[in-house]
């Protein structure tokens, strides 16, 4: 393995792991604000 | 900072403050990256491997600077009873746990073609390995005492005594001298060469506004969620 797979390496982990973290952060606020929506308008 | 005791003034900033840090965050990461990626030399000694350090550095700070986050959160929830601390500390928690995680992983991926292996015992490198588990730590107590109903002051005590652990991180390159090379950059200069050294305040930048915007996020879905248990509960009561 050359240099340039170890950054790959760490990049794909970085990068998985930020979307990751800002996708789940984004759907559990949108569950959560669409949930406390609909019961306002009940 | 009791203005934004009222959930519904803090609401009002933290809209629009969670589209702007993601904007600034997504824009600052990839200018950073990409010039980290294409723009700067190979290190004499590194070689390109050195570049893993625009991903890796800023993800260092942030698991500390998270864990200063949940124990400034601490403070203000026992002296103040700020009723946003709890709700800021249990958001904060699994995003620095996620950058603590990327810290540890991409140091042992540039540790493999540097020192010619993945782990070692050292002062650095294990302090990192206890900030993370702290972090489970604080996000199983934070989670167990919110479901108990309580103020969360045990994990507010916890994020106190946990942050004995930051100078720890800080100071194990200068008390135990062994792997992990000393520190490079400070507040009066950098042994870093320019050259190679400016992407890496852009990407601290940029992976700063991600994990702010994360934790924006976090606490809109706690706040959410703790409005519908609310009324869940007025409605059996009545």
């Amino acid at each position: 393995m050359n240099g340039w797979s170890f950054v790959v390496a760490a990049y794909a982990v970085a990068l998985s792991a930020t979307v990751g973290l800002l996708v789940w952060a984004y759907a559990s606020m949108r569950r959560a604000e669409v949930a406390a929506e609909e019961l306002k308008r009940k | 900072m009791h203005r934004f005791a009222n959930p519904a003034r803090f609401l009002k900033l933290a809209r629009p403050a969670t589209v702007w840090l993601l904007a600034a965050g997504v824009v600052l990461t990839a200018i950073a990256l990409a010039g980290g990626l294409t723009l700067t030399p190979p290190d004499y000694l590194q070689g390109e491997t050195v570049r893993i350090m625009y991903v890796h550095v800023p993800a260092a700070w942030l698991g500390m600077a998270g864990w200063a986050g949940i124990a400034s959160a601490s403070v203000a929830q026992l002296v103040w009873r700020h009723p946003l601390a709890a709700v800021a500390g249990r958001a904060i928690a699994p995003c620095g746990a996620t950058f603590a995680a990327v810290c540890l992983v991409t140091g042992s991926i540039w540790g493999r073609p540097t020192w010619g292996t993945w782990w070692e015992w050292d002062g650095r490198l294990t302090s990192m390995l206890i900030l993370f588990f702290l972090y489970l730590g604080y996000i199983g107590l934070a989670g167990a005492e919110k479901e108990r109903g309580g103020e969360g002051r045990m994990a507010a005590l916890f994020g106190l005594v946990g942050a004995i652990n930051l100078p720890i991180i800080h100071y194990s390159v200068l008390w135990w001298r062994t792997l992990h090379q000393g520190q490079s950059i400070g507040l009066t200069g950098s042994s870093i060469d320019n050259s190679i050294l400016w992407p890496l305040p852009l990407a601290a930048l940029g992976f700063t506004c991600l994990l702010g915007a994360a934790v924006l996020m976090r606490m809109r879905a706690e706040l959410a969620e703790a409005k519908v248990e609310a009324r869940m509960r007025r409605a059996a009561a009545e």
